[in-house]
């Protein structure tokens, strides 16, 4: 049993180990290429390939899926990935966000269209898997869970499905229920 | 120190041991083609999606590229590649290396299975 007067020491020994787990972790954040269960050691494309923490080390870090802020890192122009490669192709960003799942047992989800239009076109969403039309889509964290519709995406390139406050970040309580659902940032 | 404090103590300490210890981990968003690697004697692609990212947004290869978005659904053959389609858009020997350096893309372990890997576990279902 732990008396009384351990508490103080109790709690600075839990303090410790909380502030050292971050320092555990972030030792195995990237491993090698030799070591990572896929390349083979043996290739001769080890040593010349480059390794994913000599590059992901340098980028606005994170906690979760590649570690890296992909869209801060592009915001503070730590990176410059190309928007095309056709001389035809029209480069298209949207600036507005949206609010959808309103209402639910989770806070209601802040899509913005400016994050995802950085990176992908509109065709890689519209029409499929999402309608353009405002209101029309039905999510389902099932689904997304399972790969589809955000999932297609989110659990397997983008921030993965365990961060559920960054998109379910809207308290419905500040919603007024007849709310058109659209905001603009 | 009192018991409970050693116990803590100790499991911090066996936490952060097998962190270190962990088994291999590809990482996240990494894919492996394996279609016809194996059987043509030659070792899977592996694909990492974060190395192709930070040269190239995901509306390239997406949509002017034509990769679909799903692991697998995507049939590149070699004859694509050499004549310019897909990956022989960029691995041409201009923009990136070209097909001739077979192992640089042909690195991954004989006998991996198709598909995404590295992802992070929600312990729900997952297609991934």
């Amino acid at each position: 049993m732990v008396r009384f007067a351990r508490w103080p020491r109790l709690t600075s020994a839990l303090l410790v180990a909380v502030l050292s787990l971050p320092l555990a972790v972030s030792a195995q954040t990237w491993r090698g290429l030799a070591n990572d269960g896929l390349h083979d050691p043996r290739s001769p494309a080890i040593g010349q390939l480059q390794e994913p923490g000599a590059a992901l080390s340098k980028l606005p870090p994170d906690t979760a899926g590649n570690y890296v802020r992909w869209v801060e890192a592009l915001d503070k122009g730590v990176i410059s990935p190309r928007t095309a490669i056709k001389p035809e192709t029209q480069v298209r960003l949207r600036e507005d966000s949206i609010i959808v799942s309103k209402f639910g047992s989770m806070p209601a989800v802040l899509f913005p269209h400016r994050a995802h239009t950085l990176w992908l076109d509109c065709s890689n969403c519209h029409e499929k898997p999402f309608t353009s039309k405002s209101g029309a889509n039905k999510f389902s964290m099932q689904k997304i869970l399972d790969g589809e519709q955000c999932g297609i995406c989110h659990g397997a390139v983008a921030f993965p499905l365990t961060e559920c406050n960054r998109c379910h970040s809207v308290s419905n309580a500040s919603l007024q229920r007849q709310g058109s659902g659209n905001v603009s940032r | 120190m009192c018991r409970a404090e050693i116990a803590i103590c100790a499991g911090i300490l066996a936490i952060a041991l097998a962190v270190h210890a962990l088994p291999v981990r590809a990482e996240y968003g990494d894919v492996v083609l394996n279609r016809r690697s194996d059987a043509n004697g030659v070792r899977p692609v592996i694909f990492p999606h974060w190395f192709h990212r930070i040269r190239f947004r995901c509306k390239v290869c997406h949509s002017e590229l034509g990769f679909t978005m799903r692991a697998g659904a995507n049939d590149v053959k070699m004859t694509d590649i050499t004549e310019g389609r897909f990956c022989g858009m960029c691995h041409n020997g201009t923009v990136a290396w070209g097909p001739d350096r077979c192992d640089l893309c042909h690195s991954g372990l004989p006998g991996l299975k198709s598909g995404i890997a590295g992802g992070h576990g929600t312990s729900g279902p997952g297609r991934w």
